[in-house]
């Protein structure tokens, strides 16, 4: 399948789709506490964005939007956010990802360091999942000639 | 030989179908899964995480409290296999130098 | 009677559902399509368990009133627990097909066809006069 479409109506709604998509990706990460979504669903759609930009310009182009290695790289952030928050909580006296003694360096409740403690884990989550479908999408198209 | 391996798939079926047959009936609100207690005296899971997730996390959406502060650990895992899933295709697939 | 067969024909769409998978993945010979049986085949097991998580005039898992436990009503939410259980199997059946994708890739680098007849024969061959 060829990346460029030789029509120019589909290229450019593309185009323009793509941002709105990953603005609406956020919404379901971070609105995870109050209305159904959350970590897996938002990070599925922002890697969505991604594959459509570059389905839609070829893979040439859509390389200024996000670079070649760096989907592994994100999906290796994510993963490194999720135990960050499980070992940040270790050092400060509780057991792995006990997340309510987050509350002895925030400001806040027990109850809502737990609140906030889902929170980092739900981004770490959404990241990795954005950069591991991009890489997996970079690394199966990665002889073709006009992908 | 191919009819031999049809009659067992559609065996296969049969039994599958045949086993289903003593579930609860679907949507039943006294459905075991459903109840106060589990058959053992033991509170039951899905009960007490409905009851407690406000107060315990402050956050109205029960299935985001149970999978990432309840069953966090599994999603922990879930996260490493999907990294490493990522992992495996890019090893698999670069260019590799002639010797 | 009818009771019976209204409470059970949820469980049998997604056990036929199981078994077209099923015959998928045996009787193709075409690798990418024992893939598309495999996948018919995880997306039936969830459909599964989500058909046993309902409960009549239960609502989405999100809490309506903030109060303490007493005065939550379990009987108006659905039981969230499977729910949960299958976005994880969701997240493992897309690794899974993507591991999957690639070693197809892989064989048809070194074999050149994806027909699973053709590829033993190949095998074998490569395998009776190695080729170092």
């Amino acid at each position: 399948m060829t990346g460029k479409s030789d029509n120019p109506i589909l290229s450019m709604i593309s185009r323009m789709i793509s941002p709105f998509i990953m603005i609406y990706a956020l919404y379901v990460i971070f609105h995870g506490h109050y209305s159904p979504g959350g970590g897996f669903q938002g990070g599925t759609m922002l890697g969505a964005a991604v594959i459509l930009s570059r389905l839609a310009s070829g893979s040439e182009l859509s390389r200024l939007l996000l670079g070649k290695g760096i989907g592994t790289l994100m999906g290796a952030i994510g993963v490194f956010i999720y135990f960050g928050t499980g070992f940040l909580a270790m050092l400060l006296g509780g057991r792995f990802l006990e997340y309510k003694y987050l509350a002895r360096i925030m400001p806040v409740s027990d109850a809502m360091a737990r609140n906030w403690g889902i929170q980092f884990v739900e981004v770490g989550v959404g990241l990795a999942v954005m950069g591991i479908m991009v890489a997996l999408y970079d690394d199966i198209l990665t002889g073709e000639p006009d992908a | 030989m191919k009819i031999i391996n049809y009659f067992i798939l559609i065996a296969f079926c049969g039994l599958l179908i045949y086993v289903s047959l003593d579930l609860p009936n679907r949507a039943d609100l006294d459905a075991v899964i459903n109840r106060e207690t589990s058959p053992a005296g033991t509170p039951n899971a899905a009960v007490f995480y409905t009851r407690h997730s406000y107060e315990d996390a402050h956050t109205p959406n029960i299935v985001t409290v149970i999978l990432a502060d309840y069953r966090g650990y599994d999603t922990m895992g879930e996260t490493t296999v999907i990294f490493t899933a990522g992992l495996i295709c890019m090893m698999l697939l670069r260019k590799r130098r002639k010797p | 009677m009818l009771r019976f067969l209204t409470g059970h024909y949820g469980y049998w769409f997604t056990l036929i559902l199981l078994t077209i998978g099923l015959y998928g993945m045996i009787f193709k010979r075409n690798l990418v399509k024992k893939l598309i049986g495999m996948t018919i085949f995880q997306v039936s097991i969830i459909m599964f368990y989500l058909t046993c998580a309902a409960k009549f005039g239960g609502t989405v898992p999100v809490l309506i009133d903030d109060s303490g436990p007493a005065a939550v009503n379990p009987a108006a939410y659905i039981n969230a627990l499977p729910h949960t259980l299958m976005l994880t199997a969701i997240v493992v059946g897309v690794a899974t097909t993507g591991v999957a994708f690639a070693i197809v890739i892989t064989i048809y680098k070194r074999y050149k066809t994806l027909d699973e007849d053709v590829l033993l024969e190949r095998m074998k061959k490569d395998h009776d006069a190695p080729a170092d």
